[in-house]
């Protein structure tokens, strides 16, 4: 990606501003045109590889290095180190040298390694094969070496390697099906056509005689929008120029679909083709864990520079006095007399800095790093997020963000493929109050509840039968499907099948193919439209044809359509299908009520529901409906809107046949998942590519949507009624009104008591939204918009392209609160939010992997975002949390001493400590203990997190960092630090401590003060363990024993490679001493005391819910069945009502019918019966995507 | 297909899978009110006991700079007569329990000054004077490029003053023995510290090096009284060079372990005679300290206090936990 915005960068200067071209140029098959034309500009263009890599194999040592260093920390590290390598300092340059040296190869061969396998990726894609035509031939070549105007050949099923013109295809009649599900998450058929003075050609030889350019514009990301020129050259005519549009571009990324092959040319490659424009560059994400630590590292800083500045200064007020700057006993060199005094004092200002840079701990940087990569092994481990269909397990891109999934506050996710299985079932219909269930899926199982629920054998009379046929035939005739034969395609290969053709339906909408389909099951088979006829296939095995007059099709505004057809005698019949809200109106007769309520129990179920009804026309009346439809037809202006009339005129006084209901299938559990979400109070936000009705019903099976919910529409439908201004403040208003007089709890939406919104906003809309204002009145639609969202528990943004996504979620990441967003998507389409969002979860798709490689993490199920978020993200957010904190504080405890000592030591710089020790505190004595904390706590049970979701609310807002906690923790340092060194000076103060009357020396001191630290920081890490496994045991009390014979070891020898012997026997002579044994129990205790108390008291005073489950757990512990919900052992937590979100439901009883109904095939049939009492809720409301304020 | 399922499937370990067996103790209040009370009692106990023994140990204190309210050794403040010697007078009304030890203490000294800590070389003090002296040394490096055994500045500023005890009994002055072996640490003196070797005596083992600056005699001549107490192997010197931690400071000067004072100081007049060398006065003072020691060293009333303190806190605490407790914890587990 740098590549080509480099270059591009490159060519514009090179050329010149002027120069610089919008429109590309690309000769067919590389040859050039007839001399004579236009003149020849050559233009370069990238190859065809795709690359996601960050580094290379010669610029990975300096470019990483260069990141690396541009953190803060490190590059502190490096200025320390420097800096001890120049001046005369009190501790060698080796104190921390080695750790900046080990911290930053650690890092560059991790980083290395990740990049690695990107470019491993990368290169699969790059040099999977495609067929180019050369000189007649087709050759195989590798992907990345496809240039522009290569013309390529696509065989079925196979996915476009580059953004293509289509030239011809296999098909008569130039057209060919595509996919784009990849793309923009849309996985029905859609047709591309062929340019119409190539269609025709069918081999290469054909194709390869074509001389031509084309002509475009330079690549922009808009998937949907391309215009551009095709001139073909014959002989030495003038060229025949035809337009090119969108219609004619493949994109890169989508696949062919039921045309055998295509022929096609190459215009953008690689990194300029759509699909990569769509994808975002990868900037490095930080978790906000990472900023934090950043801010507290700042005011460590400060600390350690006013620590400095202070020192020096009082260094030299003290030494005012000659007998204190140079007394007798300590003569200077001359060399030293010399200097000039402020040269002086800028050494001891630096001497001073490298004394106390321990406080700003470079392991710290190490063990959070170790601590991601290893923490990030357990996702992978993590049985549970298994998926056996796919065989693998939740995948870890970047370990950099395991902490953030513990703090996320929205969930941006991706409908299709992610929240549904993209896979419409028709599940039942139901004429004239009678359900009917498909056989092939029930065969009778059905449990009748209490409402009337017939099965089809029982004959509902014979005037029933006759209505229930017509509502068959209705929809059979009621549609826009293609059937592909694929007899006719491909005779001998398959086609044959028991007898019948097999034949697979093609439609721009699923609901249309699952409603034919259904119809299959149910007796009546939908065969073909021939020479304008439609050919049924009827329970008797009869062919019934009818003749298709007029189609009335499908628009979003009257949310319906209609067919007229002619049967075979002769009856003409109007058949009408569409939403509830657009049919009831227009229904004369029929069993409405019936109906009716049928169809709010199945919208409630999140079934997407249709009404069929129909009307017979006499031959007078279907007359006046040509008149008035071709007189609209012809009409120069207005015609949308007279077509509209014209149909609103024909489609009414209806008679009512029934409805239908179809499923597109949630994943498995995405239900549960979704509420989990909300009560751990993060906001749920669909964001999809996929038409309104269609994502709204999906919200609604999810429980994204409640029959509670009160919808919000913010769609062009409305805006074109209002202007968007209106629309908005309109919302604004009712979502305020309610909210402006309580708290500002966003969750308050489940407490039941006041009104849940959900707010639907489709693409177009939302960039009028995100449009910048031209003036001040509607400056702040961006910031209304914001607000309303804000109190909506739940937002749905259709018709959204890729890139409109990103910037979505980069609309509420950059909103005040700044709050955590996570993206949860499947296909390329999703990569660019994926890449936006704080946290980017990829879902391992049917859709490629596309959106998996890009993401921090991939996991096989939507239902696998609940373990990662609640149990993983939280454990690993209280787990660095503790780590951060707990890395301040003991470097706190261990420089704060230090930095006393100064006071005692005429500001010399003297350490208080051995180098040994200086050196191996944070890397081998107090190291260990945190890391294996920050890997294995559990504060709570893992069962527990999973089933009481609100313990996630305990740690939102990054909680557990904030300043307050970090200054207790700091203050905490402090007052130990104090203990240690004030301690030791009392127990030191002018006196002996030994039985033999000797005396110790200060290195004694320091190691005295050493060891209340170590043993102090390390219990206060055992006092926080809530999870003592064998290894913490281990790893706790080995570190205290290994820095006891360590030390026993450093002092028991004389090192011969150390010029100095300072510590020799200092340990063992300390411990020879029974008060050194009482003063270091003395002073560990009293370090440790007030944290247990405030601990305690804490608990009792105001415990958080993450405290009093724990309490309950070890209360209750043995009588904690497996489904009793947490929260009603502890009746007091705050929002226990959120678990009864369903108030007719109580929590046990809504997660069994959960269960049943998600469990898989077989439980499609169980209908729950609990449609409630009646008058709650039954408003129009309940039908769901109707409504809007 | 099976057999890759197995291989892409993580272990199902209790360790992967994040469900070691664990105890997971809490600071609950059944835990914590009789843990303070345990350690309250128990701190209690301790510090009566040290303060006891703390009380039980005698210090007599003598300052004799010279200067200032204290007037003993005035005569000598100027440092113009070399040698001086002055007498501290001081008398014992009862026995002062032995064994009695003779410290010197300097306050406001500097001993932990960085340049002057690593003023040193600790090759040199194991018994190498032939290789040149560490750069740390300076400026007591070299004395016309000789090298100075021992170099650098602790060395060369040791504390030069000498006391000898007598008590007065009928008006004559009885020596009271000071034993001035085992005052250093023992690895110190065994290992640490080693005279240089050469065929001979020890001073030709200094030959070609100088002695220090401020030294009015070379090092093999510190003790001439015992030839093993010479050189780096110097007790006093030993004791020096174990740098003190904080300015103000003691260090061991003599036993009174023998003869007839083995038992202690017995009541009565003495006088110290002090060969007053060492120059403070212009930035501190120097005293002179006798102390017996128990098995908890010298007299220090910090740690006796501080564990009753720290064990009565506790107590306090306990309470006030039990009352938190049974006003808000309890009405909590009711409800």
């Amino acid at each position: 990606m740098d590549f080509s915005a480099l270059r591009n960068l490159i060519s514009r200067y090179c050329t010149g501003e002027e120069n610089w071209v919008d429109s590309r140029t690309v000769y067919i098959g590389q040859r050039e045109p007839p001399p004579g034309t236009e003149a020849y500009i050559p233009q370069r263009f990238p190859d065809n590889r795709i690359v996601s890599s960050k580094y290379t194999f010669w610029n990975f040592v300096p470019k990483n290095l260069f990141e690396q260093f541009r953190r803060v920390a490190n590059f502190y590290f490096l200025i320390i180190f420097l800096v001890q390598l120049i001046i005369d300092t009190p501790t060698s340059p080796v104190t921390s040298g080695l750790p900046l040296f080990f911290v930053i190869t650690v890092t560059a061969i991790k980083q290395g390694y990740e990049d690695w396998l990107r470019h491993k990726a990368d290169n699969a894609v790059n040099q999977c094969p495609v067929h180019i035509i050369q000189h007649g031939k087709v050759v195989r070549k590798q992907s990345r070496k496809l240039r522009v105007g290569d013309i390529v050949l696509v065989k079925e099923d196979e996915t476009f390697p580059s953004d293509l013109i289509l030239l011809s295809t296999s098909r008569d009649d130039g057209t060919c099906f595509v996919t784009t599900a990849s793309l923009d998450g849309e996985s029905s058929h859609k047709t591309y056509y062929a340019v119409q003075d190539t269609k025709s050609f069918n081999t290469e030889k054909e194709v390869d005689m074509l001389r031509a350019t084309i002509e475009c514009e330079q690549p922009q990301p808009d998937l949907y929008k391309f215009v551009g020129r095709i001139n073909i050259y014959q002989d030495r005519d003038e060229p025949i120029a035809r337009p090119l549009g969108s219609e004619n571009l493949l994109l890169r990324g989508a696949t062919l679909k039921n045309t055998e092959f295509v022929y096609a040319v190459a215009i953008y490659t690689g990194m300029e083709s759509k699909m990569a424009l769509n994808y975002q560059s990868k900037s490095q994400k930080r978790s906000a864990v990472e900023k934090s630590m950043n801010a507290f590292l700042v005011v460590y800083l400060c600390i350690l520079i006013s620590k400095a500045l202070i020192n020096t200064t009082l260094k030299y007020v003290w030494q005012a006095d000659p007998n204190r700057d140079e007394p007798w006993y300590n003569g200077k060199t001359d060399h030293e007399r010399q200097r000039h005094v402020m040269i002086r004092a800028f050494t001891d200002f630096l001497a001073f800095m490298v004394l106390f840079n321990y406080i700003i701990p470079v392991s710290m940087y190490v063990t959070v790093e170790m601590q991601k990569f290893l923490g990030s092994y357990f996702i992978t481990w993590d049985d549970e997020m298994f998926d056996e269909e796919l065989g693998e397990g939740a995948l870890v891109n970047t370990s950099d963000l395991n902490e953030e999934l513990g703090q996320v506050e929205y969930v941006f996710t991706d409908k299709t493929g992610t929240l549904t299985e993209n896979n419409m079932e028709f599940i039942e219909c139901c004429v004239d109050g009678h359900v009917y269930v498909p056989h092939a899926i029930c065969n009778g199982q059905i449990l009748s509840g209490s409402s009337g629920i017939d099965m089809i054998d029982s004959s509902p009379g014979p005037d029933g039968k006759e209505r229930e046929e017509l509502f068959f035939r209705a929809l059979c005739l009621c549609h826009t499907v293609q059937v592909k034969e694929e007899e006719t395609v491909d005779g001998i290969k398959r086609g044959i099948h028991q007898g019948k053709a097999t034949s697979f339906y093609i439609s721009s909408s699923p609901d249309e193919v699952a409603l034919v389909e259904g119809m299959k099951r149910l007796g009546f088979t939908y065969l073909r439209l021939k020479d304008n006829h439609m050919e049924i296939l009827n329970r008797e095995d009869e062919v019934e044809r009818f003749e298709l007059l007029e189609v009335l099709n499908f628009d979003s505004v009257r949310r319906r359509m209609s067919v007229i057809v002619r049967s075979s005698s002769g009856h003409l019949y109007l058949f009408c299908k569409g939403a509830d809200s657009s049919i009831f109106p227009r229904v004369i007769s029929g069993k409405v009520d019936r109906v009716r309520a049928r169809v709010e129990h199945n919208a409630v179920e999140g079934l997407r529901t249709l009404c069929v009804a129909y009307k017979a026309l006499s031959q007078e009346e279907y007359h006046n409906v040509c008149q008035l439809l071709d007189s609209a037809k012809l009409a120069l202006q207005d015609r949308d809107r007279k077509l509209a009339e014209a149909y609103d005129l024909i489609e009414r006084d209806l008679i009512l046949l029934g409805a239908t209901a179809v499923e597109d299938r949630l994943q498995e559990k995405a239900a549960d998942t979704i509420e989990s979400l909300h009560k751990a109070g993060m906001k749920v936000w669909v964001l999809t590519g996929d038409k309104m009705e269609t994502a709204a019903a999906t919200c609604y099976a999810s429980k994204l949507f409640r029959r509670s919910t009160q919808i919000l529409e913010l769609t062009t439908k409305r805006t074109e009624e209002q202007s968007l201004h209106d629309v908005l403040f309109e919302l604004g208003r009712t979502v305020l009104r309610q909210h402006g007089s309580l708290t500002h709890d966003t969750f308050s939406g489940l407490s039941g008591e006041f009104q849940d919104y959900g707010l639907i906003i489709d693409g177009a809309t939302l960039s009028a939204v995100m449009k910048p204002a031209q003036d001040d009145s509607s400056g702040n639609y961006k910031e209304i918009f914001l607000e309303i969202c804000r109190n909506c528990s739940a937002v749905l943004c259709c018709r959204m392209a890729p890139l409109q996504k990103a910037q979505i979620v980069k609309l509420i990441k950059a909103s005040k609160e700044h709050p955590i967003t996570l993206a949860v998507g499947d296909g390329a389409n999703d990569v660019s939010m994926i890449l936006e969002a704080h946290v980017g979860i990829g879902i391992m798709g049917k859709e490629g992997r596309q959106a998996a490689r890009n993401s921090d993490y991939a996991i096989p199920k939507f239902k696998h975002l609940k373990k990662m978020l609640l149990v993983h993200g939280h454990y690993y957010y209280i787990r660095i949390a503790e780590l951060v904190q707990y890395f301040f504080y003991k470097n706190v405890c261990f420089i704060f001493p230090q930095f006393l000592y100064q006071f005692f030591c005429g500001f010399s710089q003297q350490p208080l400590y051995d180098t040994a020790y200086l050196t191996l505190y944070n890397i081998s004595f107090t190291s260990l203990p945190i890391l294996l904390y920050s890997l294995i706590e559990q504060h709570v049970s893992m069962d527990i997190l999973k089933r009481d979701p609100s313990l996630y609310r305990d740690i939102a807002k990054n909680c557990l960092l904030r300043w307050r906690i970090f200054i207790y923790w700091t203050f905490l340092g402090l007052f130990d630090s104090m203990v240690f060194f004030f301690g030791a000076y009392f127990l030191f103060d002018n006196t002996t401590f030994t039985s033999n009357g000797q005396i110790f020396g200060n290195w004694t001191f320091g190691t005295l003060v050493f060891t209340v630290l170590v043993f102090t920081v390390t219990l206060k890490l055992a006092l926080d363990t809530h999870y003592w496994t064998w290894i913490n045991h281990f790893v706790v009390w080995g570190s205290l024993l290994f820095y006891v014979v360590f030390s026993l070891l450093w002092g028991g020898v004389i090192w011969p490679f150390l010029n100095y012997q300072r510590m020799y026997y200092v340990f063992v002579q300390m411990l020879s001493s029974g008060p050194a044994w009482l003063g270091i129990g003395l002073l560990v205790i009293i370090s440790l005391l007030p944290d247990v108390l405030k601990k305690v008291l804490c608990r009792a005073l105001w415990p958080t819910s993450t405290e009093r489950i724990q309490n309950v757990e070890k209360l209750y512990q043995s009588h904690l069945s497996e489904f009793t919900p947490l929260p009603l052992l502890n009746s007091s937590l705050p929002d226990f009502e959120a678990h009864n979100i369903n108030p007719r439901r109580s929590g046990h009883r809504s997660k069994e019918l959960m269960y049943t109904h998600w469990r898989g095939t077989t439980g499609y049939c169980t209908f729950s019966s609990t449609l409630g009492p009646p008058g709650i809720g039954r408003t129009h409301r309940l039908v769901g995507l109707e409504t809007s304020v | 297909m099976k057999s890759q399922q197995a291989a892409n499937r993580p272990d199902n370990t209790a360790f992967t899978q994040q469900r070691l067996p664990a105890w997971q103790p809490m600071l609950s209040a059944h835990f914590v009110i009789p843990g303070f009370l345990l350690i309250g009692m128990a701190f209690i106990g301790i510090g009566v006991a040290l303060y006891i023994t703390s009380q039980n140990i005698q210090v007599l204190e003598k300052d004799y700079t010279g200067t200032g309210q204290y007037t003993a050794c005035s005569e000598c403040a100027d440092m113009q007569t070399i040698p001086c010697i002055c007498n501290v007078t001081f008398s014992l009304t009862t026995l002062f329990t032995g064994p009695v030890f003779l410290y010197y203490g300097l306050s406001n000294y500097y001993q932990n000054y960085r340049k002057y800590q690593v003023s040193r070389d600790d090759v040199q003090l194991w018994g190498d004077v032939t290789k040149s002296p560490g750069d740390a040394c300076a400026p007591y490096q070299y004395i016309d490029n000789k090298p100075i055994a021992p170099c650098g500045s602790i060395a060369n500023s040791m504390f030069n003053d000498t006391f000898s005890l007598y008590q007065i009994i009928n008006g004559t002055m009885k020596l009271v023995p000071l034993d001035g072996k085992g005052i250093a640490w023992w690895t110190d003196y065994n290992i640490k510290f080693r005279n240089p070797s050469a065929q001979g005596s020890l001073q030709d083992a200094f030959n070609g090096t100088m002695k220090p600056v401020n030294w009015s005699k070379p090092a093999y001549e510190l003790n001439p009284s015992d030839m093993n107490d010479n050189g780096f192997l110097n007790q006093d010197f030993l004791v020096w060079m174990r740098t003190a931690a904080l300015p103000d400071f003691q260090k061991l000067y003599r036993r009174i372990t023998s003869g007839d004072y083995a038992l202690g100081l017995p009541p009565g007049d003495y006088v110290l005679q002090i060969e007053y060398n060492y120059a403070v006065k212009d930035f501190g003072r120097k005293k002179v300290v006798f102390s017996n020691v128990t098995w908890m060293g010298g007299k220090n009333e910090f740690l006796g206090v501080a564990y009753i303190v720290v064990g009565s806190l506790c107590l306090v605490m306990s309470v006030v936990m039990l009352v938190v407790y049974a006003k808000y914890k309890f009405a909590d587990e009711n409800a």
